[in-house]
Order: C-alpha cells, then sequence, then structure tokens
C-alpha cells in the first residue's frame, strides 16, 4: 500500500513543485501551439463542410433544373455526364469569376497601369466586400443576440428601422458638413434599430413575453411602417415609385476608389465594429455579465448580475447592430430608401451567427463569404441563366448543417469531438 | 402546484381594483373617442347605407339604412354605460372584462364604418364575406400551429410550407388538370416539410426556431428559383384555375348569412369541419390527451408509456400537412397562379392568430376572423375614401399580438414544453 502510495508522489517530489503549481502553471502556460492548431481545424471544420455540402446541394439543384442535362441524358450516358459537368462549370465558374474577378485580368490591369482598367478588374472583388459590410453588422447583432441566451430574429426590421432614420437624418438636414452630418446619420441608424431592438427586449424583461414571437412581429411592423412612410410623408417628390429622396451628399459614405468601384467607408467601419464588440464581449465586465447571463441565467443572477437589465441591454445593442446593416446600405451603397434595399439579410445573419460561433471574427468570416457567393450570384444569373435564389437554397443548407452537426459528421463519417462544444443557442419559447 | 399558483394568480388579475378602474377608464376612452372621432364631425340627417348582400348574389335583403348620427351616438352612449357599471360596481365585470372589453372595440368599429360610409352606400355584406375568406388560410396555418404546438414543437416555418404548398399545388394542377390532385401535391409538400422539421427538431435537436428559419429561407429560395426558371417563361405550368364555389341547398338561401356561409369553395367547408375535428379530437379524445400531455410535460407522459417521439413526429407531421392545404388555398382557392412570395408574411400571420387565440382550434379561427377583417378593411379604405393608411390596418395583427404577448390584457396559457427538445434519459 505504502510503496505504491509513494511512486506517483515522489515525482512532482523530485521538481520541488506542489501540486497546485502545476495546475497553475497549466492555467497561465500558453495552449501549445500544435494543440491551437488542432482546436482551430476542429471548429473550423464544421462550418467548411457545411459550405461545401451547401454549395454540392446547389449544384444538384442546377443539374435537375437544367434543360440541357436532360437533353444530353437522352442522347447518351455520356453527353449527358459531360452536360452535368458543363453546367455545374459554366454556373459555378461564373459564380467564382464573379466574386473574386479574373486574376489574368487583374495582373495585366494593373501591369498596364492605367486607373480605369485596374478599376475595371478589380471590381467584382470590391463589389463581393461591398455585400459582406451589412452581413458583417447583421451577423453581429444576431451572434451578440446568442451570447446572451436571447434569439434575435428580428434583424430583418431592425435594419429597416435603422435605415429609415438614417435615410431621414441623410435628406432632411442640409448644409451640414460631411464630419457632422455623415456621423449622425450614420448613428441615427443604430438608435433606430437599437429602439426595435429595445421594445423586445423590454418586454421581455419586463413581462416575460418571449422575444422571438415579439421580434418576429416587429418584423412585420417594419415592413408596414416602412411601406407607409416611402408612399407617405417620406415620398420622394415628384416621384412615381415609392422611394424616399436622395441623401445629401455630406451624409454619403465616401469611396475610397473612383467608379465603377463602390467599396465605402462602411466595410472598414464594420471591420472595427465587428472588433469593438470582440473587445466587449470577451476583455470588458459588461461583456463577460452578458455572457454569464447568456450560459446560465440563474447562476448570473446569484452572482449579483442583473440579468433582466442585460436582456435589454442585450438586445438594444443587437439591434442597434442591425440598425448600422440598415444605415450602411442607404448611406453606402443605394443613396436613398427603396422597398427592397434589403434583401433578407436579417435572416441570413442567423446563418452567419452560427457559422462564426457567434464570435466576431468568425461572424466576419462567414460575411466575407456570404457577401462573396451573394455577388458572384448576379453574374451567374447573367451568364448561365441560374436565378439569384438559389443562393437561398445554398444559405438555408448551410443554415441546416451547422445547426445539425451531426448530419456533417454523419455524412463524412466524422467522430464526435470529445468536448461537445456546439454553438451557442438561445432556448426556443416556452422552454426557459 | 403549478395550477393553483395560476389560478391565484388569475384570481388578482381579475379582482385587483386597479385593473377594475384602469378598463372602466378605458372602456369610458373608447366612448368618448367615438364621440370625438367619428360623431363631432358629422351633421344630423345623413344617413349610412350598408349593403346586406355580398357581391354577386341577386339581393333578396334590403339594404340597412341607418341615421349615421343617432347609431354613433347610441354606440357612445353604450360605452358609457359599460364604463360606468366597470366603474361603480364591485369587482367591474369580473372575469368578462375582457369580453366587454372587446364588445367596446367592436363598438368602435361599428362607429368607424358607420362614420366613415355616412351618406354614402357600403356593401357590409360584402366586406364580411371577405373577412371570411382572408381568415381561411390563417385559420387553417393557425390550426397547423396548434397541431404542432400543442404537442411541443415550435413551428415558425408555416410561412414557408404554405409558399412552397402553394407552388407545387399550383403546378400539379395546371399539369393535371386536376384541381384534387393540386391540392394532395399541396398536402405532401406540406408533409415533407414536416418531416424535415421533425427529423432536425426531434431527431438531431437542432433550435426549432432555427430549423423553422432554415425551411422559410429554403423555401422562398425554392420557390422564386422555380417560378423564375420554369413558371414565367413556360404559363401552361402556372394556370391553375381555382375551385368553383358550392352552394348548399337550403341553407345558401338563408338572408343575409346564406350567401356569406353556404356558398363558398371547398376550403371554407373544410376549414370548419378541421376546427370542430381538431378541437374534439385535442380536448375530448384520448389522442388529444395524450398529445397534449406530451407538450405539457414529456417526461411525465414518457413514463405513463407514451411514445413522445412518435407523438411529436405524428403532430410536426399532421400540422405541416394542415399548412400545406392551408397554402394551396392560395393558388387553388384563390388566385389561380402562383406568384413569388405571394404568401407575404400570411404563415406568420396565422402565428399571431394562434398565440391571440389562446393555442385553441376556436380562438385560432377567432384571431382569424379579427386579422382577416382588418386585411380586408384594408382593402376597404380606399373605397370608402378614409384618409387612413392601409398599412397601419396590416400592422394591426402583429401589434394586438405584442398586446396580448405582453399580458396586458390576460395572459395566454402556451403549451409547458413548447419549443424544448425532449431528450429521453438513458437507462
Amino acid at each position: 500500500m505504502s510503496d505504491q502510495e509513494s511512486e506517483p508522489t515522489s515525482a512532482p517530489n523530485k521538481n520541488k513543485q506542489s501540486v497546485g503549481e502545476i495546475i497553475l502553471e497549466e492555467i497561465i502556460a500558453p495552449p501549445r501551439s500544435a494543440n491551437r492548431w488542432r482546436r482551430l481545424f476542429q471548429a473550423a471544420l464544421i462550418p467548411f463542410l457545411a459550405i461545401l455540402t451547401g454549395l454540392l446541394m446547389g449544384a444538384i439543384l442546377i443539374v435537375v433544373t437544367s434543360p440541357e442535362v436532360f437533353a444530353g441524358f437522352r442522347e447518351s450516358f455520356l453527353a449527358g455526364l459531360r452536360a452535368v459537368w458543363r453546367s455545374v462549370a459554366v454556373a459555378y465558374g461564373a459564380l467564382l469569376t464573379g466574386a473574386f474577378g479574373t486574376p489574368q485580368e487583374i495582373v495585366a490591369a494593373f501591369r498596364s497601369g492605367e486607373l480605369p482598367r485596374i478599376y475595371q478588374a478589380i471590381y467584382p472583388i470590391t463589389e463581393s466586400l461591398v455585400a459582406a459590410a451589412p452581413y458583417i453588422f447583421a451577423g453581429l447583432s444576431v451572434a451578440l443576440g446568442f451570447r446572451t441566451g436571447l434569439f434575435n430574429i428580428g434583424a430583418e426590421g431592425q435594419i429597416f428601422l435603422g435605415a429609415i432614420f438614417s435615410v431621414f437624418v441623410g435628406y432632411s438636414l442640409k448644409g451640414l458638413p460631411m464630419i457632422v452630418h455623415l456621423p449622425l446619420a450614420f448613428l441615427a441608424g443604430a438608435v433606430g434599430g437599437g429602439l426595435w431592438g429595445f421594445i423586445p427586449g423590454w418586454l421581455k424583461a419586463r413581462t416575460g413575453a418571449h422575444e422571438v414571437i415579439n421580434t418576429i412581429m416587429l418584423n412585420y411592423i417594419a415592413f408596414r411602417l416602412s411601406d407607409w412612410l416611402l408612399t407617405g410623408p417620406m415620398k420622394r417628390p415628384g416621384s412615381a415609385n415609392p422611394v424616399s429622396p436622395m441623401i445629401e451628399p455630406s451624409a454619403m459614405l465616401p469611396t475610397f476608389f473612383g467608379s465603377p468601384v463602390r467599396l465605402h467607408l462602411g466595410f472598414i467601419i464594420a471591420l472595427l465594429v465587428a472588433w469593438l464588440i470582440h473587445w466587449y464581449l470577451f476583455k470588458t465586465r459588461w461583456g463577460f455579465n452578458l455572457r454569464t447571463v447568456g450560459a446560465n441565467p440563474s447562476a448570473a443572477k446569484y452572482a449579483g448580475i442583473n440579468v433582466l437589465n442585460g436582456m435589454v441591454v442585450a438586445m438594444s445593442l443587437a439591434g442597434a447592430l442591425a440598425g448600422l446593416a440598415g444605415a450602411n446600405e442607404v448611406l453606402g451603397v443605394n443613396r436613398h430608401l427603396a422597398m427592397a434595399f434589403s434583401s433578407g439579410y436579417g435572416f441570413d445573419a442567423i446563418a452567419l451567427a452560427l457559422l462564426g460561433n457567434s464570435q466576431p471574427l468568425g461572424v466576419v468570416l462567414a460575411s466575407l463569404l456570404f457577401g462573396a457567393l451573394r455577388n458572384g450570384a448576379t453574374k451567374m444569373q447573367l451568364v448561365a441563366d441560374i436565378p439569384i435564389d438559389i443562393i437561398s437554397i445554398v444559405q438555408a443548407f448551410v443554415l441546416v448543417f451547422v445547426a445539425a452537426p451531426a448530419i456533417i459528421r454523419a455524412i463524412y463519417r466524422l467522430r464526435k469531438p470529445p468536448e461537445a462544444e456546439e454553438a451557442v443557442v438561445a432556448a426556443s419559447w416556452g422552454g426557459k | 402546484m403549478a395550477a393553483t399558483a395560476s389560478a391565484f394568480h388569475r384570481e388578482i388579475e381579475y379582482i385587483s381594483p386597479t385593473r377594475q378602474r384602469v378598463m372602466g377608464v378605458i372602456f369610458l376612452l373608447i366612448g368618448f373617442a367615438i364621440w370625438y372621432l367619428f360623431a363631432r364631425p358629422l351633421e344630423s340627417g345623413v344617413m349610412t347605407k350598408f349593403g346586406m348582400t355580398p357581391g354577386g348574389v341577386k339581393a333578396v335583403v334590403p339594404d340597412l339604412v341607418l341615421p349615421s348620427l343617432t347609431t354613433i351616438n347610441l354606440l357612445v352612449a353604450l360605452c358609457g354605460i359599460l364604463g360606468v357599471i366597470q366603474l361603480a360596481r364591485k369587482g367591474g365585470f369580473k372575469r368578462s372584462t375582457n369580453l366587454v372589453l372587446g364588445v367596446t372595440a367592436g363598438f368602435f368599429v361599428i362607429g368607424f364604418l358607420t362614420y366613415a360610409a355616412a351618406g354614402k352606400s357600403f356593401n357590409l355584406a360584402g366586406l364580411m364575406h371577405s373577412t371570411l375568406l382572408k381568415a381561411v388560410p390563417l385559420t387553417l396555418g393557425a390550426l397547423a400551429g396548434v397541431l404542432s404546438e400543442r404537442a411541443g414543437v415550435v413551428n415558425i416555418a408555416i410561412e414557408g410550407m404554405m409558399l412552397s404548398a402553394a407552388m407545387t399545388a399550383c403546378i400539379i394542377a395546371s399539369v393535371t388538370k386536376n384541381l384534387w390532385l393540386g391540392m394532395l401535391a399541396g398536402i405532401l409538400t406540406g408533409a415533407f416539410y414536416g418531416v424535415v422539421h421533425g427529423v432536425l427538431s426531434i431527431k438531431y435537436k437542432v433550435n426549432q426556431i432555427i430549423s423553422g428559419t432554415a425551411i422559410n429561407i429554403f423555401s422562398t429560395g425554392i420557390t422564386s428559383y422555380v417560378s423564375a426558371k420554369f413558371l414565367q417563361p413556360i404559363q401552361e405550368l402556372n394556370s391553375s384555375g381555382t375551385f368553383k364555389p358550392i352552394s348548399i341547398p337550403l341553407l345558401s338561401e338563408i338572408p343575409v348569412i346564406g350567401p356569406m356561409l353556404f356558398k363558398n369553395n371547398v376550403y371554407v367547408y373544410a376549414m370548419f369541419v378541421f376546427l370542430v375535428m381538431l378541437h374534439i379530437g385535442l380536448f375530448y379524445t384520448r389522442w388529444g390527451l395524450r398529445l397534449r400531455s406530451v407538450g405539457e410535460h414529456p417526461k411525465a407522459a414518457d413514463t405513463l408509456g407514451i411514445n413522445v417521439f412518435r407523438t411529436r413526429y405524428m403532430a410536426v407531421l399532421l400540422g405541416a400537412m394542415m399548412a400545406g392545404f392551408a397554402g394551396s388555398y392560395f393558388t387553388l382557392g384563390s388566385v389561380g397562379r402562383f406568384d413569388e412570395v405571394m404568401t407575404a408574411g400570411r404563415g406568420f400571420i396565422s402565428l399571431a392568430a394562434m398565440i391571440f387565440g389562446n393555442w385553441m382550434p376556436f380562438g385560432s379561427f377567432g384571431a382569424g376572423l379579427l386579422f382577416g377583417f382588418a386585411d380586408s378593411l384594408a382593402s376597404k379604405l380606399a373605397i370608402l375614401g378614409v384618409q387612413i393608411p392601409s398599412q397601419f390596418l396590416l400592422m394591426a395583427p402583429y401589434v394586438i399580438t405584442m398586446i396580448v404577448l405582453a399580458g396586458v390584457v390576460g395572459r395566454g396559457q402556451m403549451p409547458a414544453a413548447d419549443g424544448t427538445p425532449y431528450e429521453k434519459e438513458s437507462t
């Protein structure tokens, strides 16, 4: 007995280290880089495979709805296979060049040194970034909600409110210098969206009404509201269409390059905001409190955190972020408000937040990808005659696959990771 | 214990003197609003003429002609009396307070219609008929929600299920030239999504909201895709026609309500049948008891030998088929062709109707009628020449739902385990 016991205890004694010290060292020491890479790989594997499978499903849809493929198979099996390959290659080739441009052209343009030609060559990739900016804001909005245990499916309505506020400040205030007008208009977007997030947050804290139902309702209230504003009080004078007046030039987000490149300051602001949210969530006391509320509300309550306040703050912040997406679109891209300005960014944002595991950096990466997809799809529609809606289908698949990693693991025969680190997701209604 | 606790709260809610007073003041305020908004601008001697036969039917009932001002003043007086009773009597209207609130709100609407149609003629029966028709998909959608949520699975994908079902129903009916096959296709489309939603949320325990959102996104995408690629270029695929109204003998001869209720297409009758069936099924059969027990307390149900997973699958599937049936109404029962995103958020109004109807079949029908009324009134505003933006009426369902959800007018009782996946404990 004593022999067996002396054996293990002697080892730490040799290094003259107590158990406590060892544990302390373990905690303080930075994780070994190999381990870290593996964890990163583990974390990125499911999203990567989800996107890949989603694109694969899109390809299948392209094939089965292509008349050429059916014509090919009627001819011969080989011709059919060739038609399958051609239809997918043409479509996804257009998607790729539409999203990133053609490398040869970019190299040639830079070599020639002619500015217009360079702009033309980098136009596709900058358009992808333009499309990614609202995704970043909206994705951060949903991610912040998830981190606090709240499901913000009202990002779409918050985007509309943000756009309404921001476009109103943008066109109604005249003669202000840009340095005042632009931030004012941009922040107005945050206020509008924040208001639309505050309402469900406050209702949840005050009455327990579930935020999912309320944000869905607020989405539709926002649509009707902007419909009314655009046909009534905010309608552009003399226009037959339901659009708002153009904003003043002093409220426009400046672009970096000449026409046709539309890349504007909003993208940089989006990256900055993402960094800010990361800092807020993971480096400040307030962010820690919010995350505690999300991870375990009762523990948070016993730790003296005001859970109800946390919900209101989180929903308002989430709303403000989504509102910025709206501001970004009207001040940077459209320069006016029209009914169809948001193509479901608020709903895609749920997929983004899940893809990025509710981490700001992850959301940025996912947004860049979705921006590229959305932008590339426009060219795919032109070249291959494939409706742009295929992107929604791909995104729906991606959403399902990241939400149910078990499906992906079953398809690719992956082992379940030792520690279950599934995405943090709020409870549905009813379940507390 | 939970039951007694809620009964206790209800007691407080109904007897609370503050609530009694607030409600009394609200009744008086509604009366004042009717007077201020509708009676004050009117001159005496103006008549309001309400047509009492829906369009397309030869008039058998004379129009209802009311003296506008007198009618409105009568409504004001009634509101005043109700308000005074509520304030003066001990406990006010007690349990019926919400009902009285509904009645005064109804007075407000009648007052508005009398005012808006003063000096004109307005087809009231037509409005009521279109209310019923607009309530059909909303009620059917809400029944879909009731089925699934009573078993504890949240279904926000009603919108997506409806949209896809509307399209497949239209395509199949156009190709086969058979409306019944189209309807079947719609139901099967719903069932397909039901299987997807069930597998994702019950087997893989995906958050039910996410699963529903994914279905909604997918459905919008696939219908727009197919519509752009096939339905727009090939019109033969997109002309299904609609079910013709069937007159029920004798009953359809009843004045006023006859042509309104008993001269409709199959969807309206089906709605009533499903309504009654679901109510009886849920509350008076063993099947319904089991279904509800799975939604209220799955663990207890499991202990008693009810297969929680199978019951939930069944409920989700039936609900989704109902949503598919509701979706096929849009093309086969109403328009006769498919347009992109033609459901336009009606699935979410169904959801709202289900919540407003307190997860009850007949409650959902009432809510469906109310929301259908708002919808059809919105489209009649222009005819009446009223300067109220129709968008505000279209907002009403959502606003009302938020108010109800916040517990301002009595709190709904949602199934206790709604939205929580069931984990069977390993033995």
